[in-house]
């Protein structure tokens, strides 16, 4: 069902196929609002916007000022939905979820030293989109720092189908492509074996939403009194959450899958 | 009564999900009458260079 839920959405919510074919982009108005997810509005199908790419926008400008329209839309998200988003809401999520069903090598949950890493994604948060984005020059211009040099969306879902259909684009295409490339194709082949590792280490909206698991309203709640310690949750749980903190962690994606695995009802997933 | 039972009593008894949505909305609000979702559109309606690998 979520796999469903999540191609809808992704279609739903990257639905101009005028511009998959002219390799021009979409400028309706409902591009004034964020999705929830990483979604590049670079993507010719985009009929919204990405939250990140917005946040390093108003970093970018001369005078630093406080995105509150943005800091809105990761409130009301977050607060509602927390991590949700990731599980359920994130095409690059799908994208991933799907290349990991491949069954073409042993699964893994975790990379090694999967405690250390984890911290990966704040880093990128902190020291990529908001230091970078707002101290990092190229001549008199400041960069948005992580759409520029990591985000995989933004080449996955942006810049293949653009360039495939722009030849003018096409033409300019330099050594930062080929780096943003390496990288997709790093993170896409690595998704086959491990359990969503862009989602798990490196994606700032993770981190950002992370905040919110802990009082979102999209809740899994886990009665104590009830379970019986049999773990089925956490052998379902693709990133191996035990229940006791599957609902306080920032980990924690609701996907759902320690619900259905729970023989005992003691996990339920409520809004 | 355990830690966990308190604790997730506290939680169903505030609903801090509405407080920071409320922040949010508020934030929008504000975010509105500066004019930023102006320059969030303005933004998103032209091929971000960056993003895709060429800027």
């Amino acid at each position: 069902m979520r796999l469903i839920f999540q191609i809808i959405y992704t279609i739903l919510t990257n639905g101009y196929m005028y511009g998959y074919f002219s390799g021009k982009i979409y400028k309706g108005t409902t591009k004034y609002t964020c999705v929830p997810g990483l979604n590049c509005y670079s993507c010719p199908g985009a009929l919204a916007s990405c939250p990140l790419g917005a946040l390093q926008m108003a970093l970018n400008k001369r005078e630093i000022e406080i995105p509150f329209a943005v800091l809105g839309f990761f409130f009301i998200f977050g607060s509602i939905l927390g991590r949700f988003v990731c599980g359920w809401l994130c095409p690059f999520g799908l994208v991933q979820d799907l290349l990991h069903k491949i069954p073409l090598f042993s699964k893994r949950k975790q990379l090694p030293y999967h405690s250390v890493l984890k911290y990966g994604k704040y880093i990128v948060l902190f020291g990529m989109v908001i230091v970078g984005s707002a101290f990092l020059f190229t001549g008199f211009v400041k960069i948005p720092a992580f759409c520029k040099y990591l985000c995989p969306s933004g080449t996955f879902m942006g810049a293949i189908p653009l360039l495939s259909g722009n030849e003018q684009l096409r033409m300019q295409i330099g050594g930062l492509f080929y780096w943003k490339l390496g990288i997709l194709l790093f993170l896409l082949s690595i998704s086959m074996k491990v359990y969503r590792p862009f989602c798990q280490y490196l994606c700032p909206l993770g981190a950002i939403y992370g905040w919110f698991n802990r009082f979102s309203l999209v809740q899994i709640y886990w009665e104590k009194d009830a379970c019986t310690a049999c773990m089925a949750c956490q052998k379902a749980c693709p990133i191996d959450l035990p229940p006791e903190k599957i609902s306080v962690s920032t980990e924690c994606i609701r996907c759902g899958q320690c619900v259905k695995a729970c023989q005992a009802k003691c996990l339920r997933l409520r809004k | 009564m355990s830690y966990w039972q308190i604790f997730r009593k506290k939680k169903i008894e505030f609903p801090w999900w509405l407080v920071g949505t409320g922040i949010g909305a508020a934030f929008l609000m504000v975010g509105f009458f500066y004019g930023q979702l102006e320059e969030i559109y303005q933004k998103a309606i032209m091929i971000c260079l960056e993003c895709i690998g060429i800027g």
